[in-house]
């Protein structure tokens, strides 16, 4: 069936902030649609209120909302765009939730606004737990088998108590309906632990519903990738197997494609059942996740749940067979047929095919626990990981080692020296799943466990425990043998061993064992993804390397530039580099380069295939990197290599790249060091005449004593080379200066910790800035709201700053434009500045894009990472102003007065996390980034952008109702004037006694609530905790002030956190938030498109 | 330190090419020689039905997944009684193998059937090297077995050929025997057997069919001698070109109307007795994911196939044969090579590819369902009659 004539225009709806769970798969499957159902001639609107995405890109479609992602927002541009149809199921579950209610308000019927892709019932039939369960057993009438695991629904604490017993006891699996990633579920082994997740999970379900489950702890767990299309055909695009047995989120879990411990037989028969499944459903077209529990003793199998929409293991899925299916879901939802689809890779065959992998993929789970150290790290069902790696070999053990060195963390290798510790200790630990559990179990096997034993103890399954006893094996070999013969070292290399643990095995060091391998020819050839394991000749070189024979790279003419990509997502490091990366290769391909992308982040756009001329997926280590330019040396010529747009993760190889002979581009690595190290940098600041707070750097705790001594607590302290604040805090005394020092793993002679002046009651300021050796392009300038003191990716700031003036920027201009030459950047940086007083401090600079960089591009209409990847390669900004990529006059410091004022606000990932009692973590902001993703607002003034940006963040701010104030002393001077608006707006003040008699004194009446430490009182009055658990309690004002009074506090926001109830933790933001309430109490928010900001602003400029 | 289970290194093993590339390698399974033809099968899944999958005689398989043994050998899976394979190209073999209801090892397996294999080789290299140059012949040398190169590559260039092989006699059963119906019997099928998969008869029996299965020596009479409401044939290894006395028996069955179903090589025989030509394919159908369309319906189904052989029949039009109008009734996607076949004035059809799908997917089941519904008209309007 041709593509349908009756649509002309799709409305998109984007996924939002990148949060756990939900995270930048979305933006590559939805920039994939966007730009399929653009090629099809559609008029495409998107909304995302994520500025960190290329879909919010505003050439991606005809007109980009970067508003939140709500009911009432989606509705007031589809009032204004009209579309035919809506597209809601490649923005995860949060573009689903927002159509279902649509559809639910009556928004969809009013416009006339068809729902493509999915119709409401299918979506509530693979969403409701009840439901599906009625398709899984029309499903077994049909074909005769699948099921559910024996449950029950329960709406109410009374119905979960009495559920366990019609279960037959515990364990008992606790399943929220309609949360993403799990958010919510566990499992219980007695009633405390059930009542405290079910409470939990009847609060996060929309519909105050959970489904209670046998437990199927330790069978082994499957998923399906499937599509069908409007005639019914169905594929099925990958199997997936996990590692981890059930219990383990599948998103928390080591994964592996195809699956690898399934007969024939038994792969048909979950293939049959997820058709089956599909069909019952009522999936019209598009693309489905169906995932399986098998049990290891006898092989019933129970159907878990399905996504009937595109997922994270969609995306990998995409990335693991070279099936593009969000692209394909696109085409789908618009008429054509999976026949009518050609397969982009052989191009001559058609969609309508099941891929077929001569290789095997691995992705890992990426944790940060480190970030958050009160929280429980025992893996559960809900997902807890903020990124993944993903790696292809042409067996599971290359594929395995080559992803736990793409995590790119400490300890994720596996290592063959050192004691290995007590067997049975190692092995009890192995119970439990843990962020590295396979790295405890290689020292179980280490340290002489049987393939019983840790299979007893894991419930891992055999085949995947042997291949762990087969990597063992090898490195004895290389413990033990003589020297490194070739035939050994191609072993160990076909079996994903790294230099550097073949070093480490040998006493060596890692160039040593390289050029050895080098000398004896032992080098990797890189094999294509081609969907049809060779079949048919693949016309995308979408490589990937393997210790083989034949090598697949053709021969090139063109250029090339090797740009590396980020990794991982982590805290700190997320889609905002892969981003910058993207831009880099479409403007270098623009410019006349062959572009080639290495990294290993399944979730990323730049790791589609499509994205660049050539795609490594590959670790970016630096043996890994190494061996992609000599291929691609033996190609052609290579202009470069970009490293300054990945974040950290590139920008710590340079130095070696270089040392290796590879033509690092843009900023120099000796560059680099001038901005990281503290003393190179402390010159440059010296010799441009700029003032940095007083610092030191010390090795020991001695050393760190004599620098806080000398310039006073508070002190701020840092390990060196870290992105995201890592380890970063701010210390009041020597005590916590001591512990801080022992504890600190990355504090060694040659990474020194850094101590710093703490600036109090600092205005904090970020710039991105472009820089080619003469001429400055300030990108933009960010306030921050938060004062100094949190990490500025934490914090919400505002572009244009608003309490700048003309000086300011003056001088802030001058000084970017010191370190810029000072440094010797050629290409973006970064610098935070802190204004104290009328003092301009330098805080640090970085040489490379920043997590802002996608941020200010969409706030100030410039594409400052095009312009930089063309800037390393030597056009300068006046060549760029010329050619129309920069404007031809001005820059992002002298935006006109009228310009968009954008906001961006952080959020954070705290309900996903619990400490050991299985309560809330602390939700205080501090120097240590802790941010998943982040939000933009965009309007004509700055209190409604802050509005919108809370909107797209947490929920919308409430306009009236009962606001509870606490704050610390220092702050309650400033919160005042706030709070007397609050009331202006008709709020009802609550404050603790001490708060409340400074509001009192100020004429602001508010009624006094008990802290938690008081208790009840004597006539049942309830505590401040109680009252938000109650739901009495609209907006929560609460600052912690150091170490003492802490727990109150943390009650209070861990509630605020449950309740779903806007916390916000600085007086600052308290200012922000009433500028907003104000904004919405006035009624006339609107929303605007980017293109149409864009072209108000480029009038204004020129 | 636990006791390494790598072992000692198995054997060195080569495997020659006729047009002379080489690989080398470990020994799999048995140790010694063999030859066939270099074929590649794409499957991940069932490598069991394969290796027993008697289409594949003479065959030496490439599996292109990597792995391959994971859950070792079971009882239940095999398509016929013994492995017939001429030799086994794989990666990774399984160390230790992992099902609940695995048996044993397919090493030894491989070992106890005496089928010679190699691993630990670049099979991308070689499938990419078979689509490049198209199926050839070759050789697996292991052990004593391994000597010059140029001498085993002038003994892999005197083995025979695919091309021109009647193989069918070699591999169907010598004796009829008979699978019941699963249930209540509602028909007699008469099935030629010319190498048939086990789960062929299987699928119908489902259906309430009793299947008499006949060697491939069977003649029309021994056919009707069973008094049949349908007539089968099987899929089985070698050219078509020379498999005349299947095609004499079909054109018999064809000239009494009986209804009847072919797979594979049996859509071979029924484009032979409708005059029609058969041709080589550069490197066949070998796996379980080729989307067929059925041109009736206009449905895309995924499939399971081993062919090397196809029918040239025309795409665009219906053909006038001596038993009257037929047309390609399905076709593969991938492309366009005639994947089935059927009369339009008289009940029979065909499908080059395997609906009773062991392994693959089952999409094609519903072939089985024509088979009986042929057979239901067709005795109904004999009743009416």
């Amino acid at each position: 069936m041709p593509k349908r004539t009756d649509i002309q225009s799709v409305l998109v709806i984007g996924s939002g902030p990148i949060v756990i769970g939900q995270a930048a798969e979305f933006d590559y499957s939805g920039t994939q649609a966007c730009r399929i159902l653009k090629a099809e001639g559609l008029r495409v609107i998107l909304v995302n209120s994520n500025p960190a995405t290329i879909m919010t890109d505003p050439e991606i479609a005809d007109a980009t909302y970067v508003e939140p992602i709500t009911p009432e927002f989606v509705e007031k541009i589809i009032a204004k765009e009209r579309p035919d149809a809506l597209l809601p199921t490649l923005g995860g579950q949060t573009a689903l939730n927002t159509a279902i209610s649509m559809h639910e308000q009556g928004v969809l019927e009013k416009y006339g606004v068809e729902l493509i892709g999915a119709n409401v019932e299918a979506i509530n039939k693979g969403e409701d737990r009840d439901l599906f369960k009625g398709v899984v057993e029309a499903v077994k009438a049909k074909i005769g088998y699948g099921e559910s695991a024996r449950s029950v629904i329960c709406h109410s604490m009374d119905d979960v108590i009495k559920g366990v017993d019609t279960l037959g006891g515990y364990p008992v699996v606790v399943r929220p309906s309609f949360t993403m990633g799990g958010a919510g579920s566990g499992f219980a082994h007695d009633e405390e632990e059930l009542r405290r997740i079910a409470g939990q999970g009847l609060t996060l379900s929309p519909t105050t519903e959970v489904l209670l489950e046998e437990s199927i702890l330790g069978w082994k767990e499957y998923e399906l990738e499937l599509m069908r299309d409007t005639k019914d055909n169905v594929v099925v695009v990958c199997s997936i197997e996990n590692f981890d047995p059930m219990g383990v989120h599948t998103g928390d879990s080591i994964t592996v494609a195809p699956a690898m411990t399934l007969t024939d037989r038994e792969y048909q028969r979950l293939r049959d059942i997820g058709i089956a499944i599909i069909r019952e459903v009522g999936v019209d077209t598009g693309g489905c996740n169906i995932q399986f529990a098998i049990d290891p003793a006898d092989g019933r199998v129970i159907v878990i749940e399905m996504n009937p929409r595109v997922s994270r293991s969609s995306a990998l899925a995409s990335k693991a067979t070279g099936f593009p299916i969000a692209k394909i879901a696109a085409k789908l939802a618009i008429g054509y047929t999976l026949d009518e689809v050609p397969n982009d890779i052989t191009e001559k065959t058609p969609a309508s095919f099941e891929p077929s992998l001569d290789y095997v993929v691995v992705k890992a789970p990426r944790f940060a626990f480190e970030k958050f150290p009160a929280a429980d790290a025992t893996l559960t069902t809900t997902m807890k990981s903020v990124g993944e790696a993903m790696a292809i070999g042409r067996n599971f053990t290359e594929a395995l080692q080559k992803a736990l060195r793409s995590l790119e963390k400490k300890g994720s290798q596996f290592t063959f020296v050192g004691e290995p510790g007590d067997k049975d200790e190692l092995l009890a630990t192995a119970v439990r799943p843990t962020d590295g559990r396979i790295n405890t179990v290689m020292q179980a096997i280490r340290a002489g466990a049987t393939q019983e034993e840790v299979f007893e103890s894991t419930k891992i399954d055999p085949w995947f425990v042997d291949q762990l006893f087969l990597i063992k094996e090898i490195a004895d070999e290389l413990a033990a043998a003589e020297k490194l013969h070739p035939e050994l070292l191609a072993e160990a290399k076909r079996h994903g061993f790294s230099d550097a643990q073949i070093a480490e095995i040998r006493g060596l060091r890692e160039d040593v064992v390289r050029e050895v391998r080098h000398a004896l020819g032992v080098r990797p050839v890189y094999k294509t993804v081609d969907t049809c394991a060779a079949e048919f000749a693949a016309k995308t070189p979408y490589f990937y390397s393997s210790y083989d024979e034949e090598s697949e790279v053709a021969p090139r003419t063109k250029p090339a530039v090797i740009i590396l990509g980020s990794g991982p997502n982590r805290i700190g490091q997320g889609i905002e580099f892969d981003y910058s990366c993207v831009h880099a290769s479409f403007a270098l391909s623009d410019a006349g380069y062959e572009t080639v992308m290495v990294n290993c982040n399944p979730e990323t756009v730049s790791t589609d295939y499509d994205t660049s001329d050539r795609l490594y997926f590959e670790p970016l280590t630096l043996e890994d990197v190494l061996e992609i330019v000599h291929a691609e040396s033996l190609a052609g010529p290579i202009a470069g290599v970009v490293v300054q747009l990945g974040g950290q993760t590139p920008l710590g190889l340079a130095q070696a790249l270089k040392d290796n002979g590879v033509p690092v581009v843009g900023t120099s690595p000796e560059a680099i060091h001038a901005a990281e190290d503290r003393g190179a940098f402390g010159r440059v600041l010296a010799e441009a005449g700029l003032p940095a707070p007083k610092h030191g750097t010390a090795t020991t705790f001695a050393g760190a004593k004599a620098i806080a001594d000398e310039i006073g607590y508070p002190v701020l302290v840092r390990p060196s080379y870290v992105l995201g604040g890592r380890g970063m805090e701010i210390v009041y005394d020597e005590t916590r200066l001591e512990s801080y020092i022992a504890e600190s793993t990355e504090i060694s002679p040659t990474r020194p910790v850094l101590v710093d002046r703490f600036l109090d009651d600092a205005i904090e300021i970020d710039v991105d800035a472009l820089y080619d050796g003469t001429e400055l392009y300030l990108g933009g300038v960010m306030e921050h709201i938060e004062e100094a003191g949190i990490h500025s990716g934490d914090s919400a700031c505002a572009l244009p700053p608003i309490t700048l003036g003309g000086y300011d920027i003056k001088r802030l201009r001058a000084s970017t434009e010191a370190i810029a030459k000072g440094v010797g950047v050629r290409g973006l940086i970064n610098i935070q500045f802190a204004m104290a007083g009328d003092i301009l401090y330098v805080l640090e600079a970085n040489p490379r894009a920043s997590r802002t960089v996608p941020f200010t591009s969409k706030a100030t209409a410039v594409p400052l990472a095009k312009a930089a990847a063309r800037i390393s390669l030597g056009t300068t900004i006046a060549e760029l102003r010329a050619e129309g990529m920069l404007p031809k006059n001005g820059d992002g410091g002298t935006l006109p007065l009228d310009a968009p004022i954008s906001v961006k606000e952080a959020v954070m990932p705290w309900s996903r996390f619990r400490d050991i009692h299985g309560r809330g973590v602390d939700t205080v902001l501090g120097p240590e980034m802790r941010s998943t993703g982040e939000v933009m607002g965009i309007d004509t003034v700055f209190g409604t952008a802050y509005a919108k940006s809370q909107a797209g963040a947490y929920g919308p701010l409430p306009t009236k109702g009962r606001a509870f104030i606490s704050v610390a002393n220092r702050d309650k001077r400033s919160m005042i004037f706030p709070a007397r608006e609050l009331v202006a707006h008709g709020f009802e003040l609550m404050a603790t006694s001490g708060t409340a008699e400074v509001l009192r004194r100020n004429g602001i009446n508010a009624t006094i609530v008990r802290k938690l430490s008081e208790g009840e009182g004597p006539g049942g009055e309830k505590t401040i905790v109680q009252l938000i658990h109650d739901g009495q309690v609209d907006l929560i004002v609460n600052t912690p002030y150091g170490t003492g009074g802490r727990l109150d506090g943390y009650e209070i926001r861990t509630a605020a956190v449950a309740r779903g109830v806007p916390c916000l933790t600085t007086v600052q933001a308290l200012a922000a938030a009433v500028q907003g309430i104000d904004a919405l109490n006035r009624g006339d928010v609107g929303v605007r498109s980017l293109q149409e900001h864009a072209e108000h602003l480029i009038a204004a400029r020129d | 330190m636990t006791t390494s289970t790598r072992g000692a290194a198995k054997a060195p093993a080569v495997l020659v090419l006729e047009d002379g590339r080489i690989f080398r390698g470990r020994a799999y399974g048995a140790v010694g020689e063999t030859f066939g033809e270099a074929v590649f099968s794409t499957g991940m899944t069932g490598y069991q039905e394969t290796l027993t999958d008697p289409s594949y005689h003479r065959q030496v398989v490439v599996m292109t997944a990597p792995h391959v043994g994971n859950t070792g050998v079971n009882d239940e899976d095999p398509e016929s009684s013994r492995i017939w394979v001429s030799g086994y190209v794989v990666r990774d073999p399984a160390r230790k193998p992992s099902n609940w209801r695995s048996r044993r090892s397919l090493d030894e397996e491989l070992t106890a059937q005496g089928v010679v294999g190699i691993s630990g080789i670049d099979t991308r290299a070689l499938t990419r090297h078979l689509r490049e140059r198209g199926a050839m012949r070759v050789g697996i040398f292991s052990g004593e077995a391994v000597m010059d190169d140029a001498v085993l590559l002038a003994k892999v260039q005197d083995a025979p050929q695919m091309k021109g092989a009647n193989l069918s006699a070699e591999v169907a059963t010598k004796e009829k025997y008979v699978v019941p119906a699963i249930g209540e019997k509602k028909f007699t099928v008469a099935a030629v057997d010319l190498g048939i998969k086990g789960m062929t008869p299987h699928r119908m029996a489902e259906r309430g069919i009793e299947v008499h299965v006949l060697p491939a020596t069977a003649t029309v009479e021994d056919v009707y001698a069973v008094d049949p409401d349908g007539v089968f044939f099987s899929n089985g290894p070698g050219d078509p070109a020379t498999a005349d006395h299947a095609v004499s028996v079909m054109q018999g069955v064809l000239e009494r109307k009986t209804p009847l179903f072919g797979i594979c090589f049996g859509n071979q025989i029924l484009g032979r007795a409708l005059g029609f030509g058969t041709y080589k394919l550069k490197y066949g159908h070998r796996g379980i994911n080729q989307p067929v369309q059925d041109r009736t319906t206009g449905k895309v189904e995924v499939t399971a196939h081993n062919h090397g052989f196809a029918v040239d029949a025309p795409l665009d039009k219906v053909s006038e044969t001596p038993f009257g109008r037929a047309e390609v009734s399905h076709v593969c996607l991938n492309d366009n090579v005639v994947e089935g076949l059927q009369l339009l004035d008289q009940p029979a059809f065909s499908v080059q590819y395997h609906p009773e799908a062991a392994a693959g997917p089952h999409d094609a089941a519903y072939l089985f369902d024509r088979f009986t519904s042929l057979m239901s008209t067709t005795q109904m309007e004999a009743e009416r009659a």
